[in-house]
């Protein structure tokens, strides 16, 4: 028996809780990719770097307010630099729209070349973040780091592994819920988001409802830009903030969206989990977890693991070429924006 | 002089030749005007150069005595003009009550009651106002479509082939939900590909013969006259 709950403690501890924490960071990816789709009808490349300028702000932030002695008591400091960040990010959004996106959606561009532009966008956004911050590995997370530690867990509950929750993780999870609740409310209660969904099913009949492009895309890009500053910044807190990263998470990112259907924020939110859970459980190492459960004498050399980590953007990959080739509709029904 | 006219219209798409030229079309309130013709006569070219969607070479457009040929299709929805396409006419991801919600997008008050005039008018649409209107047959999603745009209260009602591909019963029954608009002293003009029925319900009717007038009267007319008969009804 103790065998057994020792065997679900490791499991917790080394995939659940982390592939939660970065499922809720790829599902706030995937719904702003998937809200981009749905609106302004482009595959937009330039995601992870569009996450990585606004975790930019809150990390620049976040060392200013240390310097001026602004704490957010046992929270991430970086917390409070959030809304601030998040303003940078929209006018930064806003600017690029109007002086990039909006010359060629006027034009009524073809949705590939739009890809083109924000591979073009993605490439600038890139060099300016270098240029401000620079390329180098940052961590910026304060306050207090556990919430509950290994050691403190065994002594609870008398286990021989024990269990660790990292703030990071908890405040991700729940700001995710938070902010996937309002942002469903949004679209689907207010009559600004019920318009948006309109314009996204039938752009033509919306024109003729008396529905305003205009204010259409700015508050698509406003809500994109909310979701990318927090899954970037949540992000960052969990592991560290180099934008490298940021560009290489949109394989996953890409893929959750897919996966949820593309335009389906609901499909999107549950696709972050998906891709997460297969990352995690497809690299994890089993070894620790077998030898609870398996007598002495089977007990493994080697340590169980499927694929090296090395290889977890492969997981993304195939799991995102599987779903275009089975089910291009993806894996979850329900209506797309 | 009529409520909503177009005179002398001359449009066509972008450079290409005139599809209408020298079109008159008008209607008043409370009168059913269908516009007929064979394929590729200009009729609902003729319609969307009065909605704005395509800007005449000459002509002009007039609404209750106002010019307004210079006005953008969204801000003559505004003026009370609401437009029925015969194709994704209705927002298929949203459900029956959305779709109405937002036909009445640019109303300030007066939402609830409106949705309610409508399931009065649709008692249909009251039954399946949560569904998801792309689960729905092809007649129910016109009356959705005709709902859609009655939110606005509009006074002009633009209906591009209201009854294309449904069975004939859903056709005589969308044709009594219009004579029942046109009740509501709303002015109705409507394309349609079944002549004859639309003759039977419509006040006037007006033949367009490559994109000019060929022949103008009352439903009742149009329909015994014998050369109409010979050339687009059939015998």
């Amino acid at each position: 028996m103790m065998d057994i709950l020792n065997a679900l403690t490791v499991l917790i501890n080394f995939t659940v809780i982390p592939a939660l924490t970065y499922g809720s960071q790829l599902a706030l990816g995937a719904i702003f990719v998937t809200l981009i789709y749905a609106v302004l009808r482009f595959a937009n490349f330039a995601t992870g770097d569009m996450m990585s300028f606004g975790t930019m702000f809150a990390v620049l932030l976040t060392y200013y307010f240390q310097t001026i002695g602004i704490n957010f008591g046992f929270l991430p400091t970086a917390l409070l630099t959030i809304p601030f960040a998040i303003i940078a990010m929209i006018i930064y959004m806003l600017l690029i729209d109007k002086f990039v996106f909006s010359y060629y959606r006027i034009k009524k561009s073809p949705p590939v070349q739009f890809a083109m532009v924000s591979v073009g966008v993605m490439f600038v956004t890139q060099a300016i973040i270098r240029i401000i911050i620079g390329p180098s590995d940052r961590r910026f997370i304060d306050g207090e780091k556990f919430i509950l530690k290994a050691n403190e867990f065994k002594e609870i509950t008398g286990l021989n592994e024990g269990i660790t929750l990292k703030s990071s993780q908890a405040i991700t999870v729940i700001l995710t819920l938070i902010i996937v609740s309002i942002m469903f409310w949004f679209l689907n209660k207010t009559k600004t988001g019920k318009s948006m969904r309109a314009y996204s099913d039938n752009e033509d009949l919306a024109l003729l409802s008396g529905i305003d492009p205009k204010k259409v895309v700015m508050i698509t890009w406003i809500i994109a830009g909310i979701l990318a500053t927090i899954g970037g910044v949540l992000y960052g807190l969990d592991k560290s903030y180099r934008p490298f990263v940021y560009f290489n998470n949109m394989l996953p990112i890409f893929a959750a969206a897919i996966v949820g259907g593309i335009g389906n924020p609901f499909g999107a939110f549950l696709g972050g989990y998906v891709i997460a859970f297969a990352e995690i459980f497809l690299t994890y190492a089993y070894k620790r977890f077998m030898s609870y459960l398996l007598p002495e004498s089977l007990e493994p050399d080697s340590l169980l693991q499927l694929l090296s980590t090395d290889y977890k953007f492969a997981i993304s990959f195939s799991i995102l070429v599987i779903v275009l080739l089975v089910r291009p509709s993806g894996i979850f029904k329900g209506k797309t924006l | 002089m009529a409520f909503f006219e177009g005179i002398k219209m001359t449009a066509g798409y972008g450079d290409g030749p005139d599809i209408i030229s020298s079109c008159n079309i008008n209607v008043n309130r409370g009168e059913i005007v269908a516009i007929l013709g064979p394929n590729g006569a200009g009729k609902s070219t003729a319609m969307k150069a009065m909605l704005g969607l395509i800007t005449l070479k000459s002509g002009s457009v007039c609404l209750d005595g106002e010019d307004i040929s210079k006005t953008s299709p969204q801000d003559r929805v505004k003026k009370g003009i609401s437009f029925v396409p015969q194709t994704r006419n209705v927002f298929a991801e949203l459900t029956v009550r959305e779709n109405l919600e937002i036909g009445g997008f640019l109303r300030e008050d007066g939402l609830e009651e409106m949705i309610k005039n409508i399931y009065e008018l649709f008692p249909l649409l009251n039954e399946k106002q949560s569904q998801i209107v792309g689960q729905l047959s092809g007649g129910q999603r016109q009356q959705v479509a005709l709902g859609r745009a009655l939110m606005s209260e509009p006074s002009v009602l633009m209906l591009d082939e209201p009854t294309a591909g449904v069975s004939p019963i859903v056709m005589d029954e969308l044709f009594e939900h219009i004579i029942k608009v046109k009740k509501t002293n709303v002015a109705i003009i409507m394309v349609e590909q079944n002549a004859k029925q639309a003759l039977n319900i419509s006040d006037r009717g007006y033949v367009l013969v490559t994109g000019k007038n060929k022949f103008e009267g009352s439903g009742n007319q149009l329909l015994t006259d014998p050369e109409v008969r010979r050339s687009f009804l059939g015998g």
